[in-house]
């Protein structure tokens, strides 16, 4: 792990290279964390990836996150690991909601599944092949788009299911569950 | 020259072609219009995909020229559901993700809150993780031997190697009251000491374990027609493995030393003795020379701790965390309330996110969870190893055969109740 000042090192050569990209830095519980720009999120990992002071060179994984009531909603988030050194620095992209409410923040306009607009972030598949599950498992749960995503489908839930599950605001248990004998009483269970 | 004359010329080369894939990739020829491809759906439900996994495979003959692997078919929704119980709670939902690494999944998850309340767990309590943990590593081992070797028709080794896993599960019945599943492992340290007899056991249990390898290396080593499905198939490069995120045996098989057991641990893995095994080609066999070590390996590792264990409580001493002990009950109010409280509400974690990253017998195996200061975790997030190994398959099975794809999932060790959760 980098340390709290090798964090703000980092930031500030971030900062020199692609100009406000990081948004926050924070350390806890011995593990840094970079907030970027999501527009500037390959010019961020690309450079966490390939300069020689810091080649992160391996992605251990990415997740999706949900902050509701928070603003911005959506964080998705790269653990990078630097394997000779035994680093790990995560980076947490901050992503608005379209279609968050600006009167009343932290509100979604519409039930989640119903909405058009996604947010939207660049996929890291160019830089870390791995991210090619990884990124279709956020986009299936948190109906996070990931521009240039050679194969951008559902992964884990059926192709035709509708909506977006691991959002905040999705019930647990809203699916009703099928049987012959209450077949009847679902309509149109088979859309 | 005539339709039927044409026709006929193709279909000999194809055949000619079709019959050495090695060298017909090596001439870098493309796909002509009369060289057939065929797309063919295996599973899901088929015995050699070790679970519920499909797998879609255009073949040319029987060379497998794409495949694409179609997982979901066991998602439950895990992750979802554990934010809706509180934290104590979570515990037996992510043990039931990867059903043959489950005390690595609670490790995980348990380690991932402790880091994210900063509770220091008693030296007992990590003796006797590590323990439990290696039991587990050499169990998760015995089932993909036997199965794996089942897959290469060796019959026997499935026998053998059940018999041995069902020994274990016993020494997890003493120990623990369950032989799977058995949420030992609590925030805090672990939820019993273990019982009287249970090291003699696991002691005769490591003594016999080395002698019962060496009969399945017996077995299968210089066994043939082992050797000729094993040998040089499924060779993907070191670079393009770590590209591709692979990790655990799949990785130190194509000869990076990589184990989080000695780089990053929170367990007193640096206490104990022991060596990570690595392959050089990096093809079936050395995965399966690699994981037969690893069994060995954890063996030792056994041993060590068991001689280690040092004394002492099991469980921290943290009231508003930990179940106060069960004879304070009745005689102390103030562990009544806790017991109360932690009952009905659980503990609340305070707010932030941590990763915690433990070596599975698949590989890395991660827990990502972010705390809103309530007592529900606010995301659980697994980094499933299995998962992120499965995007390798397309790599190893290319321009091979058919008969190669089912021996190169077979050695990639996927449980797919990990890959869905």
């Amino acid at each position: 792990m980098p340390d709290a000042p090798g964090l703000e090192l980092i930031a500030q050569d971030l900062n020199q290279t692609a100009p406000g990209s990081v948004l926050d830095t924070y350390h806890e519980h011995g593990q840094a964390c970079l907030i970027v720009d999501p527009e500037r999120i390959l010019a961020v990992l690309g450079w966490l990836r390939d300069a020689p002071s810091q080649e992160y060179r391996f992605l251990a994984s990415l997740h999706g996150v949900d902050y509701l009531p928070a603003e911005p909603r959506f964080g998705v988030v790269y653990e990078l690991l630097n394997m000779p050194r035994v680093e790990r620095l995560r980076v947490r992209a901050a992503l608005a909601d379209p279609e968050a409410d600006p009167s009343e923040p932290g509100r979604p306009r519409t039930r989640s599944g119903g909405g058009d607009q996604l947010p939207e972030i660049d996929s890291c598949v160019s830089l870390f092949p791995t991210a090619e599950f990884h990124e279709r498992e956020v986009y299936d749960f948190f109906g996070i788009v990931f521009r240039g995503h050679p194969d951008l489908r559902r992964i884990l839930m059926p192709e035709d299911y509708v909506g977006w599950p691991q959002r905040r605001d999705f019930p647990v248990g809203g699916e009703p569950v099928i049987f012959t004998h209450d077949e009847r009483e679902v309509p149109r269970w088979y859309e | 020259m005539s339709t039927l004359g044409r026709d006929v010329i193709s279909r000999t080369e194809a055949q000619v072609i079709g019959s050495s894939p090695v060298e017909r990739t090596a001439a870098g020829k493309s796909f002509g219009p009369e060289q057939e491809l065929m797309t063919i759906n295996i599973g899901p439900h088929h015995p050699a995909t070790h679970g519920v996994l499909r797998l879609l495979v255009s073949l040319e003959g029987e060379v497998v020229r794409d495949l694409k692997p179609i997982v979901g078919y066991v998602h439950t929704g895990i992750e979802k559901n554990c934010e809706d119980k509180s934290y104590w709670k979570v515990i037996p939902f992510v043990e039931r993700m990867d059903y043959l690494s489950y005390f690595f999944n609670m490790e995980a998850f348990v380690g991932c809150v402790e880091r994210l309340l900063e509770l220091e767990i008693p030296p007992r309590a990590k003796y006797l993780r590590v323990i439990h943990l290696e039991l587990n590593r050499i169990h998760s081992h015995l089932v993909w031997l036997g199965t794996s070797a089942l897959d290469l028709v060796a019959m026997s080794m499935f026998f053998y190697c059940f018999r041995d896993r069902d020994g274990i599960l016993d020494l997890f019945e003493m120990s623990t009251g369950q032989r799977m599943h058995t949420r030992y492992f609590q925030v805090g340290g672990v939820f019993e000491d273990i019982p009287v007899g249970f090291e003699r056991r696991v002691r005769a249990f490591c003594a016999e374990m080395p002698s019962r390898i060496d009969q399945y290396e017996a077995i299968l080593n210089r066994n043939e027609i082992f050797l000729r499905r094993t040998k040089n198939v499924g060779v993907v490069s070191r670079q393009r493995l770590l590209d591709l995120g692979v990790t655990g045996p799949l990785l130190r098989a194509a000869g990076e030393p990589w184990d989080l057991r000695k780089v990053e641990s929170s367990l007193p893995y640096a206490d104990f003795d022991f060596r990570v095994p690595v392959g050089t080609v990096g093809d079936g066999y050395d995965r399966y020379r690699v994981r037969v070590q690893e069994m060995r390996e954890s063996v030792r590792i056994i041993e060590q701790a068991l001689d280690g264990l040092p004394e002492g409580p099991w469980i921290a001493d943290d009231r508003k965390v930990v179940l106060p002990p069960r004879d304070e009950l009745s005689t102390s109010m103030e562990a009544l309330i806790h017991h109360f409280k932690l009952v009905t509400e659980g503990f609340r974690v305070p707010p932030g996110e941590a990763y915690y990253p433990v070596e599975s017998p698949r590989g890395e195996l991660g827990c990502f969870v972010v705390a809103d200061g309530s007592a529900k975790p606010a995301r659980v997030h697994i980094r499933d190893p299995s998962f992120v190994n499965l995007q390798a398959l397309r790599d190893m099975c290319l321009d091979g055969y058919i008969a190669d794809l089912i021996q190169n999932l077979a050695m990639l060790d996927p449980i797919l109740g990990g890959i869905d959760r």
